[in-house]
């Protein structure tokens, strides 16, 4: 999956939304619009029924609400945590190490041809 | 049909290398058990009765060579999302139905390098996400003790199979209580151990900042023991502590005088089961008996946010681990449509279940432009504040006690349409997870005859100290081996 979305699924008026409610006092619980889960599930390359956009934006915004308590939460000077230990770079000499045989891997892959994988036209 | 499959793992051992039976013998006694139950039980994705069958005649051969370990010859059940080389590893997932690993994982590889006979691939909450193992495409776990209710998740199958007899002990995951749940609810005991003793390698990731890899087994020993097999410094997993392992083995059997229990009463609130609360009493009551210092004035004040904490940042993590399922590599393809980009979508539209896509978009709003400071970065700030009072508390206290669940086992069918209700089974063991502490769950009795757990929490990497506490009240308690009827 590529990180950067492609042309086209930017929404300004998203962006505009968020960054109101970043200014406001924050998870203020305001619901998801279809839109927003629309746009959420373009980023996660997840296609979803009509159905599922409505019943996904009711149950996100339920558990998105309960989320609102942690504005409350004096956090001025507080250092991120994103790893429960006290590492950083953990080194090792740089030594070429086998790979897995490449047929092996690719006998996984739903479609491969000459040792590649293949996949449908990327460009439309 | 012979009873050995309702022997303990040291229990086994003990037989097997007094040869009063062979690992041929025991397997095939757990695997006509195996037979009996799994139709109401479903704890197995994946049975490899051959294999086993297989490992047991070379454990037989290294008993006779006098090579044996501890869990030479034992059957044991591995969870679904560790990876094992040419048996069908599936995470619980549609996506990963037909996926055979060309390499094993470092837990399987140390199982199987110490003898071990793996009965089958155990079943789980898809990815690891749920709390009750309903959420497997491969159809739900039920409870040995009762099968209209759920075994609890994700490591459901895991601990299912241990209580039924399905396995002597097994391997499941840990990510917010995945392994300490099921055992609680299923009447075992499960070690989630210190996020970094057990190497990830060939664990199929869900939340990489939280996920440990643990033993659910039917006493303190075996848990301790397939610690002791598990854990170290893995190369290839660069969070593993580079300590060598402590000798587990010293801290069972002994007392515990003197040893500081702390009890922080944040975890004592309203929608806990009273028949838990009065357990988790009659316990700390035990351990008083037993010498220890109970002090039940504890106060983690931030407790109550660990539960959006770690629905935010192990949903963001999911999302981008998860990223990596696009129907090119390997797994489940939908190739309907004419480009790459659709096809992504159709793939994982079928092939993630409902509770992956809604912590898949949680995970990927969390993170986006705009939300990304208000959610995930707060997130992180406030762990680091729940990580600070566990800190303080263990400058105070030898280990935490709480109970692990605020309710017994419930119906299957009765939370899973409400993803914050199945959430709420998480609150006591979330906050351990969130912090990276090692923290155990033992069954400390009933309530309306269904199994209730108490969890001890320790300092980093001080399994050793929740063995020996746990140990001791089991010895005590006699709360261990517990079967599940199923008559």
């Amino acid at each position: 999956m590529p990180c950067i979305a492609p042309e086209g699924t930017r929404r300004p008026g998203l962006a505009t939304r968020a960054r109101v409610r970043a200014a406001s006092p924050i998870l203020d619980g305001m619901a998801l619009t279809r839109d927003d889960v629309l746009h959420i599930a373009r980023l996660a390359r997840i296609a979803l029924s009509d159905d599922e956009v409505e019943r996904f934006r009711a149950q996100l915004s339920g558990i998105l609400d309960h989320f609102a308590a942690l504005a409350a939460v004096d956090t001025d000077g507080v250092e991120p945590t994103a790893h429960p230990l006290p590492l950083a770079n953990v080194m090792r000499d740089d030594v070429i190490e086998p790979s897995l045989p490449r047929d092996d891997v690719l006998a996984n892959a739903p479609l491969a041809e000459d040792g590649y994988f293949r996949v449908r036209a990327v460009l439309e | 049909m012979s009873d050995l499959w309702k022997l303990t793992a040291h229990e086994a051992h003990e037989g097997l290398r007094r040869r009063e039976f062979t690992s041929v013998e025991l397997t095939e006694s757990v695997l006509e058990r195996v037979a009996l139950v799994e139709p109401t039980i479903n704890a197995y994705i994946t049975l490899t009765a051959e294999l086993a069958l297989e490992q047991a005649r070379e454990a037989d051969a290294k008993l006779a060579a006098g090579t044996a370990t501890p869990l030479t010859g034992i059957p044991v059940g591995v969870k679904d999302l560790i990876i094992t080389k040419g048996v069908r590893t599936t995470a619980g997932s549609k996506m990963l139905e037909n996926f055979i690993p060309p390499y094993d994982s470092h837990v399987y590889e140390n199982l199987r390098r110490a003898g071990a006979v793996m009965i089958g691939k155990c079943n789980m909450d898809e990815f690891a996400m749920g709390s009750s193992t309903e959420h497997s495409a491969f159809g739900p776990t039920r409870n040995p003790w009762n099968p209209g209710l759920v075994p609890g998740g994700s490591s459901g199958g895991s601990a299912a199979a241990v209580a039924a007899g399905e396995c002597l002990v097994a391997l499941g995951s840990d990510t917010g209580g995945s392994i300490r749940q099921p055992a609680a609810l299923c009447g075992q005991v499960g070690l989630d151990p210190t996020y970094g003793r057990v190497s990830r390698y060939g664990i199929i990731a869900f939340g990489s900042s939280l996920d440990q890899v643990g033993p659910i087994g039917r006493d303190v020993e075996d848990v301790a023991t397939m610690l002791d097999c598990i854990g170290g410094h893995d190369p290839r997993d660069s969070t593993t502590n580079p300590e060598p392992m402590p000798d587990l083995r010293h801290y069972l059997g002994r007392d515990i005088r003197g040893i500081r229990i702390g009890v922080p009463k944040e975890y004592f609130i309203s929608g806990m089961e009273p028949g838990v609360a009065a357990l988790i009493e009659e316990a700390l009551a035990l351990f008083e008996s037993l010498g220890a210092v109970v002090d039940r004035e504890v106060s983690l004040p931030s407790t109550e946010h660990a539960l959006a904490v770690y629905y935010i940042i192990a949903p963001s993590e999911a999302s981008a681990n998860l990223a990596r399922y696009d129907g090119v590599k390997y797994g489940f393809s939908d190739r309907s449509a004419p480009t790459m980009w659709e096809n992504m979508e159709q793939t994982r539209a079928k092939g993630f279940g409902n509770e992956v896509k809604r912590r898949i978009m949680l995970g990927t709003y969390a993170l986006s432009a705009g939300y990304y400071d208000a959610y995930y970065l707060k997130a992180q700030k406030v762990r680091t504040i729940i990580s600070r009072e566990f800190a303080e508390a263990f400058e105070k206290y030898d280990v935490l006690v709480t109970p692990t669940s605020p309710t017994v086992a419930f119906p299957l069918g009765a939370k899973v349409d409400d993803p914050f209700a199945m959430y709420l089974n998480d609150i006591y063991t979330l906050p351990a997870s969130v912090a990276g502490l090692p923290a155990i769950s033992v069954p400390c009795g009933f309530s309306d005859g269904l199994p209730v757990g108490m969890q001890i929490i320790g300092n980093f990497f001080d399994e050793g100290r929740i063995l020996q506490v746990a140990h001791a009240y089991e010895q005590a308690s006699g709360y261990r081996n517990l079967l599940a009827p199923m008559e």
